[in-house]
């Protein structure tokens, strides 16, 4: 069992073609890049998600043109305590990279993809009903596994596994 | 550069089209189906907006299987989760089970013995026939031919006695298991397997005699419920509604896993985009996939079944009765689980319907600190009322079972 130590250093992860696409449009963007199990992250401020997402499917080499999933984690009690993650694939060429956003606690608003992907529609749906994490711009956000009636946001790390009773 | 249609307000009214849905509007009329329909294949309820028996709008309600297996998981260690698995998408048990072990076993870095690999592409691809033959049993009757549904069902049973002999379970088997699979094959096996893959692609021409050139059948599914392939990108269609729209995308052979690299296969690709596209990409896929089964069969490998890591398998219970060592392991992985390294791993595979992912976070501890489950389903689902609108309430019928959704997966 031997893992390969993970690689955070933006230079030497310049070559993977999202990053370069990033860089190429904006420098200062990728916040903060790793490379872990044949995998990379991209962290990228909140506020430039939706153009982020734009940028790599319309990236002319390598077109990130498919959104295969969006999720969040919740890292309570640590702050900003979400992180919505965003798996795209790049269909012609078969690349795959996860983007992240964090937010803050208190007031978790991200604007919403749904412009560049109308699939995230039920995804960021999902998260919405589930964190309690808002997406703005979004055509209709509301529960979509929960009734509509319900209380808390059950995926949150302060929502106990047995509910409240 | 490519202009994707957007799911965005109305320009007129300045209303979504779901807003839009929620107010009677003079002309039309708004119609349940579902959730306790038949023809919905589990508990998914559409609400239709029509006129006359045209649909204008569509939108599918979910979350009545909502049961919260990603909050469970959590509260689980890491081998436990596996039985969790089964019951997301209890048509393909194993393309779960294999979906979260690679992703674990990924995020520890372990190798997996050939023998087990092997077993597991031939579990799969038989998982696969199985799930393909609901769907085709199923989505015939919606259309009103019963004897397909009968022989699919005929064969479904022979592979579910398989799945019986290895896990002692027809349907929630969690067979594999974090660094391997949890038992040898019982002997005669193979040969049972071997004697259906032999026998299988006459079954197939069966069913397709029955349906493929009917023209009950082909005036039921040709021009119907069409997807170009710009909105089944944009939609997130996978898996053989998004080659039955023209794309070729096969995880099993664009990012090969658990040496898939080893097996010859096409991918069956349709460019028509409708009902009898996806219906002709998925019987083709049945051929496929008793072909991998012939394949495995003949090149399986001898060796072990699971992986040499003491302190993440369980020892045999022969070496537990014999062994200190393999006793303390038994009873720290039982008590106490196995600790992963902390990181994060989306693995992605092939399910019979489509792009499966587990995304799993590991924080070091024994328990998984996040897994999301990407199901299929759900991104196919969404795809269907771009299928229905300017349709028949009749063909809605054709178009949900030519997604093959299995409302587990979408609720999980």
């Amino acid at each position: 069992m031997t893992l390969a130590p993970a690689i955070t250093n933006i230079e030497e992860l310049k070559a993977h073609p999202a990053l370069a696409r990033l860089l190429e449009w904006n420098p200062a963007v990728p916040q903060s890049v790793k490379f872990d199990r044949d995998e990379l992250t991209i962290w990228v401020q909140k506020e430039t998600i939706r153009e982020v997402c734009a940028i790599l499917r319309d990236s002319p080499d390598c077109p990130f043109n498919y959104l295969a999933d969006l999720t969040c984690v919740d890292w309570y009690p640590s702050e900003p305590r979400f992180e919505v993650v965003y798996h795209l694939l790049s269909i012609p060429t078969k690349e795959r990279v996860r983007l992240k956003a964090r937010l803050d606690g208190s007031s978790p608003v991200i604007e919403s993809v749904t412009s560049v992907w109308p699939s995230a529609n039920f995804y960021e749906r999902e998260v919405f009903d589930l964190f309690g994490v808002r997406f703005t711009g979004h055509p209709n956000l509301q529960r979509i596994m929960m009734p509509d009636d319900w209380e808390g946001h059950p995926l949150r790390k302060d929502y106990p596994v047995e509910g409240y009773r | 550069m490519t202009q994707f249609p957007t799911a965005v307000d109305d320009q007129a009214t300045g209303q979504s089209p779901d807003q839009r849905m929620d107010r009677s509007i003079d002309s039309t009329m708004v119609l349940n189906m579902g959730p306790q329909h038949p023809s919905t294949h589990g508990v998914l309820r559409l609400v239709l907006e029509i006129d006359g028996e045209t649909i204008v709008r569509m939108k599918p309600e979910i979350g009545y299987l909502h049961t919260g297996i990603e909050k469970t998981c959590e509260a689980k260690f890491y081998q436990q989760v596996v039985p969790l698995t089964d019951r997301i998408d209890y048509l393909c048990p194993m393309t779960n089970n294999l979906a979260y072990c690679l992703a674990v076993e990924k995020l520890l870095g372990l190798e997996i013995p050939p023998k087990a690999q092997w077993m597991r592409v031939l579990m799969n691809e038989l998982t696969r026939i199985n799930s393909h033959l609901v769907w085709l049993g199923t989505h015939a009757m919606d259309l009103g031919a019963m004897t397909v549904f009968l022989y699919c069902f005929r064969e479904r049973e022979d592979v579910l006695r398989f799945f019986e002999m290895v896990s002692g379970q027809r349907m929630m088997t969690s067979y594999f298991r974090i660094g391997g699979l949890a038992l040898e094959p019982p002997l005669g096996f193979f040969e049972k397997v071997k004697k259906f893959a032999d026998r299988f692609p006459g079954n197939v021409d069966e069913y397709e005699n029955l349906l493929t050139g009917n023209p009950i059948f082909m005036m039921r599914t040709k021009g119907v419920a069409h997807l170009s392939a710009e909105d089944a990108i944009a939609m997130g269609a996978c898996g053989p509604t998004l080659r039955g729209s023209g794309i070729d995308i096969d995880l099993r052979r664009d990012a090969p896993y658990s040496g898939y690299e080893n097996f010859n296969f096409k991918v069956p690709v349709r460019t028509e985009g409708d009902v009898f596209a996806r219906y002709l990409c998925r019987v083709a896929e049945l051929r496929e996939s008793i072909g991998m089964v012939q394949q495995a069969l003949a090149g399986m490998p001898e060796g072990p079944v699971k992986a040499d890591a003491p302190k993440v398998v369980l020892p045999d219970r022969e070496k537990m009765k014999t062994q200190m060592e393999a006793l303390i392991y038994h009873f720290k992985i039982i008590t106490e689980g196995f600790a992963v390294p902390a990181g994060e791993v989306y693995q992605a595979i092939e399910s019979p319907r489509g792009e499966m992912g587990y995304y799993v976070v590991s924080d070091g501890t024994a328990k998984p600190y996040r897994v999301h489950m990407r199901g299929p389903s759900y991104a196919n689902l969404q795809t269907l009322s771009k299928m229905c609108e300017g349709q028949l309430i009749a063909d809605v019928v054709a178009a949900i079972g030519s997604i093959d959704v299995v409302l587990g997966d979408i609720d999980r």
